[in-house]
């Protein structure tokens, strides 16, 4: 069908209309709101907000802890999805089930749950504290919390690339006399490697915005273990309604370049199936 | 692709895959599932443990005290009101774009899908934040409203509307893919036939999307019911009056009160459980994501 072209099908006008004016009034104008604040401050009053020494230093854990965490799901959700993809094992479809957990669990509830686990006096926490690494309150748990909550995105979209990589072809590299080493390498990495960067975006995406889970645990401390997504909310309680704005802006910016790079990922995965004739 | 219907692993693949089964590999095998049940276990088995743990540490009756409390009351009140308002709109929100995009063509429709997407890629103190821009008391309409005598923010309308745009897209990127693989022929006969807008709506298109559909409303009402972020940011933290129950998990947690905190965190995570299983029924059902 083309555009132009009669269809019998009833309610383009209502339907769209209804879809654009309630995506005006509910996503667009508050965005609008947002980006006209930020462009109506002056200079150097935004400049002292994007640039003052505590907000770079809510740059520095909220970008480089969301990269560290995206880089470790990286690694755990290639070992996971490759497990629920290869292996048959007790307890499987459980495991599957359960991945999705972060998405599902409220992330006040994974926040005030994961630094009960990982204080001090904590489950885990006890036993890190013997060989002295301390989780809850430190950076490290500002990263812990990342993890969990990209977690998700690094194993779902690795597992169905997994599934589709054709063993017949792992299979012909084995009999041509590679190692296991080596058709991984050759085989299995080229044919995930779109998926495994669409995950690791996706996890860094999420925690870089994530705030309910990680503000429980990191402790707050300015300079130390704040967040930029906290520093935003400090700014709020202050009625600092254009520093809030201007630093919103830096996050939103980075939002839409991570959007922009899942999209060409996916049209380069994309593209990559249909030249290897997938 | 394996062997037909044999599982990855098992007996019968690997007769197909003579000289798989090495001690290597079983070694391989086992220490790869063991590094995942182990990462599995530190960072969601725990947590999830330690909720209800702490919940009934103190026994039974203690862990239903903390329901007595008016303040947790009106907050499971809140939440349940907001994703009563919440997730209708967004279900017919959903119908409607999914309906738009699908069965027509249209300048700027690839735009339009990527603008729908947009709430979940913004981080939820901004979501947050945006509702303040607009309409707090220092925001674009906040002179306004203060006027009139209209409070948005720091209300449940604040909140109604932060948790309306955090779950904006749920609905309606499960049914704008599988309406559009599902194609238009069944409609264009029903209405060919004679049959009304609503009736072939109603007829036609609803059961074959029912899946999809539920799939959407379960993530949508699981996020309504959660968010924490966005909700935070525009609440006003007024204790009986704005508080949800995830930020009565937050007040009662800085009060010391680990019970209370927790009992009310084993309700959400009943949920976030529930919210899993009814997932995989559907998928059992037959529903695959696009």
């Amino acid at each position: 069908m083309r555009e132009g072209q009669p269809t019998v099908l009833p309610g383009f006008g209502l339907t769209l209309g209804f879809t654009t004016f309630f995506l005006s009034a509910v996503v667009l104008l508050p965005l609008a709101a947002l980006a006209l604040l930020a462009a109506s401050t002056p200079l150097h009053q935004l400049l002292d907000a994007v640039a003052s020494p505590r907000a770079l230093a809510s740059y520095q854990l909220s970008f480089g802890g969301a990269l560290l965490a995206a880089c470790i799901n990286l690694v755990f959700g290639f070992i996971i999805a490759w497990t629920l993809a290869r292996y048959e094992f007790p307890g499987r479809k459980l495991m599957d089930a359960m991945i999705d957990l972060p998405f599902a669990l409220p992330t006040a509830v994974s926040g005030i749950a994961l630094t009960a686990v990982f204080a001090n006096n904590g489950w885990l926490g006890r036993y890190l504290d013997m060989v002295g690494i301390h989780v809850a309150y430190t950076r490290l748990g500002v990263i812990l919390a990342m993890t969990l909550i990209g977690m998700p995105f690094a194993v779902r979209t690795v597992q169905p690339a997994l599934l589709e990589v054709q063993r017949d072809l792992e299979d012909a590299a084995e009999t041509l006399g590679a190692g296991r080493w080596y058709v991984f390498r050759r085989v299995i990495v080229p044919a995930v490697l779109p998926a495994m960067l669409t995950g690791f975006t996706l996890a860094f995406a999420r925690a870089l915005g994530e705030y309910g889970s990680i503000i429980f645990i990191s402790g707050n401390l300015p300079m130390k273990t704040e967040i930029t997504p906290l520093l935003i909310v400090i700014h709020l309680e202050e009625f600092d309604y254009r520093g809030a704005a201007a630093l919103g802006f830096v996050m939103l910016a980075a939002s839409f370049v991570i959007l922009l790079t899942i999209n060409l990922l996916q049209a380069w995965g994309r593209d990559r199936m249909v030249r290897r004739g997938q | 692709m394996t062997a037909a219907g044999a599982q990855p692993g098992s007996l019968e693949e690997l007769a197909t895959r003579p000289g798989r089964e090495t001690l290597l590999a079983a070694l391989g095998r086992r220490s790869l599932i063991g590094i995942s049940v182990g990462f599995l276990a530190a960072l969601l088995l725990a947590p999830v443990a330690v909720v209800f743990a702490t919940a009934f540490r103190n026994g039974f009756q203690v862990y239903l005290q903390a329901f007595a409390d008016p303040d947790t009351q009106a907050a499971i009140r809140l939440t349940l009101l907001t994703a009563l308002v919440v997730v209708p709109v967004n279900t017919v929100f959903g119908l409607a774009a999914a309906w738009a995009i699908a069965k027509f063509e249209f300048r700027g429709k690839s735009l339009l899908i990527t603008l729908i997407d947009l709430p979940i890629a913004i981080s939820p103190v901004i979501s947050g934040l945006l509702f303040v821009l607009l309409f707090g008391m220092r925001g674009w309409f906040g002179a306004w409203l203060a006027a009139n005598g209209i409070s948005i923010v720091f209300a449940i309308p604040g909140i109604m509307l932060a948790t309306l745009f955090v779950t904006f897209p749920y609905v309606a990127r499960e049914l704008i893919p599988l309406m559009q693989q599902l194609g238009n022929d069944e409609e264009e006969a029903a209405i060919t036939l004679g049959a009304g807008a609503w009736m072939t709506f109603f007829r036609v298109t609803l059961p074959k999307i029912r899946w999809g559909l539920l799939y959407g409303v379960i993530l949508c009402n699981a996020r309504a019911m959660g968010e924490f972020g966005a909700v935070s940011v525009v609440s006003g933290h007024i204790r009986g009056l704005t508080n949800t129950m995830p930020l009565a998990i937050e007040a009662l947690y800085n009060d010391y009160d680990f019970t209370g905190a927790f009992a009310v965190a084993s309700l959400l995570t009943l949920l976030a459980v529930a919210t899993l299983v009814l997932k995989s029924l559907v998928e059992r059902a037959g529903y695959r994501r696009r």
